[in-house]
Order: C-alpha cells, then sequence, then structure tokens
C-alpha cells in the first residue's frame, strides 16, 4: 500500500529570468514501511523532490499525497502541523542547534505536542536511546563527533514517531565507519520500527542498504 | 514556558552582546528616567506654591530690588491681608561647591507666612527671632555638612561680598516633600546693616484674605506702581514658581529631546544586536521549521528575545533609578527638593521598553516568519 503518491508533480523555477524545469509530470508512489534510496547527479531534482514530501517546498502543478494528507494543498499552519506530527528530516550537515545539547535538539519536536515535561523526557531517552546515544545527553554539538551528531539528529528525527522519515544525504558528512553505523540504524529503524524512510544519496554503498534504489536524472526516472 | 530553554539559549549565543545590548537598553532608560525626573520634580516644586499667595517682584527683572516704602503700601492693598519680604543672598559654604539656597528674610512675618509649609519648634522659632546673626536651616541641609544647632556657620557671599557668620538657632522639616529642607534663612537686617544704601527686598510676599481675590489685588499693585521708577509684577505664588519652570522651559525641552534621543539611538543599536543575531540564525530557522515550528510561533520566539532584552534593560535602568535618587535623598544641592523617579516616570519607561522590543524585534520576527524553510536552508553567512 502507497503511502506516498505523487501524481503529475511539476516543479519549475526562475533564475535570472531562465525557467527551469526540475519534474514535468512526475508519477510515483513509496510504500508503507519502504526504505528507498533516490539517487542521481546534482541538480537531478533529489533534494527537491524530498522538499516537495516534507511540504517544504510547493509543486508548480500536481499533487502530493502523504497518508491521507494532500501536502500540496495545505496551507503554511497547515503544513507546519502536519511536518510536526508526520516527517521527520535528516539533513547532510546535520543542523543540530549549536545552542542546544543534544537532549534539547532531540526534544524539539515535541516541543510543539501537548505532551508534559515528564512525557518528553521519557520520549527523548528513548530516542536517544535508539542511537545508542544516552551518555551523550547533556553533549553540546560541539562535544560530538560528525557520526553522533547525525545520530542526534536521527533521533530528533524520529522522537515524535513520525509517519515518515526523510534524509538528504545523511552518509555525506561522513567518515567511512560512522556511516556503516548510520545506515545499519536506519535499516534498523525500517525493519524493527517499520519506520518508511526516503533517503537522497550520491553513495552507491549508502543506497545498498536501502530496499530500492530509484535514479532520477533531470528529473525523470531512469530505472 | 516550555520554549523558554531555546530562547535562553539564544539569548546566551554571544553573552557579551546580549549583556552589552542590554545595558545600553539599561543606560538609557537610566537617563531617560533621570531627565525626566528633573522636569517632573521641577513641575511638582512649582505646585507647591500657595494659591493664597502672592509675590510681587520687580517688573524689570527679579534681581533688581523693590523700595523698602512699597511695604506700607502692599499693605494697604484691599485684600492682603499680611506682607514679608526676602531677598536671595547666594553665598557658599567653606568651598564654591557648596552651594545651597541661602537667602535673608524678616524673619517674623516670613515664619508666620510659612508656618503651614514647614514646621519649626516654638523653642528655636524664638531663639531665631531674638538673635540678630542666627540663622535657620533644613534639616536635609543640617545632616549633609554635619551642622549642629548652635553651631556657628561662615557663608561666602557670592553677590554680598565677605564672610558672614551665622548661628544655627532652629531646624526647620518641610511637611511638603517637594519643599526644600535644603536652604538657609537669616534676618534681612543683617545684609541692610552692611550694604544700607544698596539692599532692600528682592520681593515681596503677600497673604490674601481670599484666593478668588488674587486677579484683582495683582492688577491693583501693578496698576499702582506701573509709572514709578519700580514697577512691579504680581502674581500667585503658585505662577511664580511656574515661572522659575517656565525659565527651564528650554531646559525641559532639551531634556526631552536628549531623553528621545538616547532612546533612540538605542533603539538602533538594540535593533541592530537583534537583527545580526536573527540573520546568524537564518539556517536554524530553516531547520526549525522543517521540524514544525510554525512561522507564527518562530515570530514570537524571537519578539521574546527581543522583549526580554529591552524588558531586561527597563528593570535595570528604571530600577537603579528608582533604588539611587530617593534613598540617597539626591536633590541637587537642594534646587530640586523632593527628587524622585515617580510612578509616571517608571510606567513612561516601561512603555519606552516595550515599543523598544516591538521596533527592534520586529524586522527580524517578521523575516524569520516570512522566510521560507527551504530558502533559509540555504542560507550560508
Amino acid at each position: 500500500m502507497a503511502l506516498v503518491t505523487i501524481r503529475g508533480l511539476s516543479k519549475s523555477f526562475q533564475r535570472d529570468s531562465q525557467p527551469i524545469v526540475v519534474f514535468d509530470g512526475l508519477d510515483l508512489d513509496f510504500a508503507e514501511g519502504s526504505f528507498t534510496a533516490l539517487m542521481g547527479p546534482s541538480g537531478s531534482g533529489k533534494s527537491t523532490l524530498l522538499n516537495l514530501v516534507a511540504g517544504l517546498d510547493r509543486p508548480t502543478s500536481g499533487t502530493v499525497t502523504v497518508g491521507d494528507a494532500e501536502v500540496s494543498a495545505m496551507g503554511p499552519g497547515a503544513l507546519a502541523e502536519w511536518r510536526a506530527r508526520h516527517v521527520g528530516f535528516v539533513f547532510q550537515s546535520y543542523n543540530l542547534l549549536p545552542v542546544l545539547t543534544a537532549y534539547q535538539n532531540v526534544e524539539l519536536p515535541l516541543l510543539l505536542t501537548r505532551l508534559s515535561k515528564a512525557e518528553r523526557h521519557d520520549h527523548v531517552m528513548t530516542a536517544l536511546g535508539v542511537v545508542a546515544l544516552t551518555d551523550r545527553a547533556e553533549h553540546f554539538p560541539r562535544q560530538l563527533s560528525g557520526g553522533q551528531e547525525q545520530r542526534v539528529a536521527i533521533a530528533r528525527a524520529v522522537v515524535s514517531d513520525p509517519t515518515i522519515i526523510l534524509l538528504d544525504e545523511p552518509t555525506g558528512q561522513l567518515d567511512a565507519k560512522s556511516a556503516a553505523e548510520i545506515l545499519e540504524l536506519l535499516q534498523r529503524l525500517n525493519r524493527e520500527f517499520h519506520k518508511t524512510i526516503l533517503m537522497v544519496t550520491h553513495d552507491p554503498h549508502a543506497a545498498q542498504a536501502a530496499g530500492r534504489t530509484l535514479h532520477l536524472d533531470k528529473g525523470v526516472l531512469t530505472a | 514556558m516550555k520554549y523558554f530553554p531555546l530562547v535562553w539559549a539564544n539569548l546566551t549565543r554571544h553573552k557579551r552582546r546580549t549583556v552589552l545590548t542590554t545595558l545600553s537598553v539599561a543606560l538609557a532608560l537610566f537617563l531617560f528616567a533621570s531627565l525626566r525626573s528633573v522636569i517632573t520634580t521641577l513641575h511638582a516644586g512649582a505646585e507647591v506654591g500657595s494659591e493664597s499667595r502672592m509675590i510681587v517682584q520687580s517688573a524689570k527683572a527679579i534681581v533688581f530690588f523693590l523700595p523698602m516704602s512699597y511695604k506700607e503700601r502692599l499693605l494697604a492693598v484691599p485684600g492682603v491681608q499680611a506682607v514679608t519680604w526676602a531677598d536671595w543672598f547666594g553665598g557658599v559654604y567653606q568651598d564654591p561647591k557648596n552651594f545651597f539656597a541661602s537667602f535673608a528674610a524678616d524673619a517674623e512675618s516670613y515664619l508666620d507666612m510659612y508656618k503651614t509649609d514647614f514646621t519649626l519648634p516654638a523653642d528655636q522659632r524664638t531663639a531665631f527671632i531674638k538673635e540678630r546673626t542666627a540663622c535657620i536651616v533644613g534639616q536635609h541641609l543640617l545632616e549633609k555638612y554635619g551642622w549642629h544647632l548652635g553651631q556657628n556657620v561662615t557663608l561666602q557671599g557670592t553677590i554680598f561680598q565677605g564672610d558672614w557668620t551665622f548661628t544655627i538657632r532652629g531646624v526647620y522639616h518641610a511637611t511638603d516633600p517637594a519643599f526644600s529642607e535644603d536652604a538657609l534663612m537669616f534676618h534681612y537686617e543683617v545684609i541692610y546693616e552692611r550694604y544700607p544704601r544698596w539692599v532692600q527686598p528682592g520681593w515681596y510676599v503677600l497673604q490674601l484674605k481670599d484666593p478668588a481675590l488674587a486677579q484683582q489685588v495683582a492688577a491693583t499693585i501693578d496698576s499702582e506702581f506701573k509709572n514709578s521708577t519700580d514697577p512691579t509684577k504680581t502674581g500667585t505664588e503658585r505662577a511664580f514658581n511656574a515661572g522659575f519652570v517656565t525659565m527651564w522651559g528650554n531646559v525641559s525641552f532639551l531634556m526631552n529631546s536628549i531623553g528621545m534621543a538616547v532612546v533612540f539611538a538605542i533603539l538602533l543599536v538594540a535593533a541592530n544586536s537583534m537583527m545580526l543575531s536573527a540573520r546568524e540564525r537564518t539556517n536554524e530557522v530553516g531547520v526549525l521549521k522543517t521540524v514544525g515550528f510554525s512561522d507564527r510561533l518562530l515570530f514570537g520566539l524571537v519578539m521574546a528575545e527581543a522583549g526580554i532584552i529591552a524588558l531586561g534593560g527597563a528593570v535595570l535602568g528604571l530600577g537603579a533609578a528608582k533604588a539611587l535618587y530617593r534613598p540617597t535623598d539626591f536633590s541637587a544641592m537642594g534646587f530640586l527638593p523632593g527628587f524622585d523617579v515617580t510612578a509616571g516616570t517608571l510606567a513612561l519607561g516601561l512603555g519606552i521598553a516595550v515599543v523598544l522590543a516591538v521596533a527592534s524585534g520586529l524586522v527580524p520576527a517578521l523575516n524569520a516568519a516570512r522566510l521560507s524553510a527551504v530558502q533559509a536552508l540555504r542560507h550560508v553567512e
């Protein structure tokens, strides 16, 4: 059963008065509980697709539906609320807030819920437990290694138990060992917690961790 | 409250910048409160004067004397119940910086005229009246210089040259805090005896039978002396005091202008600091939007930061002004008796802080709210 349904998706930008077409009538589905790697050269539209699924960007035309929600039709306020409940996003450069501890970074999405402080604490410690970083809860990002920072970012992405986890080059800045740990972690999240994962990557090794690999080139699926 | 750690973490990201911005707001509001308190104290002083007393001064200028012969003629004006007179002495004590209000007056009639404005023990009053070289001083002045009853105090005259020694025979207490307790009064005869050909009353004070007669009495007096060599200018004591404030009019305007200029300059500093701080965090705004923070929430968080800086500065600056002046009995050498930061000034200062918070936080808050997550994430410092 498809969790993400993309129909007739078109997206174009204006750059220096030149229209740049990224997608032109793309149709694509991602099944619930799937782990998909999205590959392709720079400028192929991978990150744009991720942003469109996350509701961070709007399509020029077409629809993006995640579960029952037509993301492409939502207003800004509803989108923010929807993202808080249904999307976990992981960036290539971790994007942890440097002034917050690992614990506080992971807690961020929970601040948007009605959970009590004690409940938030339980959720945060569980998420940090999943990424094996409970002992680093009070550390600031600058006190963590790149791999640890990315694990904290993954903990932040999963702490609110989102419907889908979107990752943009999650191993792009990591050494081989840390990258392997992250990919193993993602596989665990997919296998044990049945999380639907969509990962953009340049790395064929990283793509191998996913159950399905799609190739994009100039906004068109090639494989 | 659950967002407070996030707001606080952002505020303490650059501690020195936040502290300096807060201190600049505090300093601006301290200056504002101080300058405005000068104006409010001057106006409060003007309110002290009685409506049933009138002041007769030279129409040429207050520095000109009026003839002593006017005393009887003033007393004869219908509606006038009593008359007294005084002269500004303007001496200093030991050092030119020890300057306070000192004046010569017709002791008995002056004390009678002002018996409701300050209290003086009966025995001290008697001692003062019967001794030609005696003086009375305000309680605050006595404490300031560590004087005591019976002490001889020598003033150096600035208008009436020479040394002038007086014995303190009385200490008065003002019944209204706006009435100065930083003054020294002695007998008119003392300066008259040394300068008989020159000294005459500097101003007369009249007690009216009925305050409603003020306008009529003033008109009668001023028309009576209109064509003399010493024409008069008569008005109620309150108007006389208000006239002093009017003399300060440009100063009031200047102080208001300086106060507002300082506040505006600090507003620019605070706004610049807030914008710089927000700009540095553009990428983080994108992250928070990705996490699910709404535009409205981000707007509120940035405004909260601006609010904490402005209100923190206000509490420090206004609090310092309030804590400093009253407990230390500051009175600008007695010229601003009852100097205090009023509740109105504090409220106005807080109002300015709120405006400061809105004005400095609005642009960065709107920017944070309006920027799309994708744009924000692409932002590189």
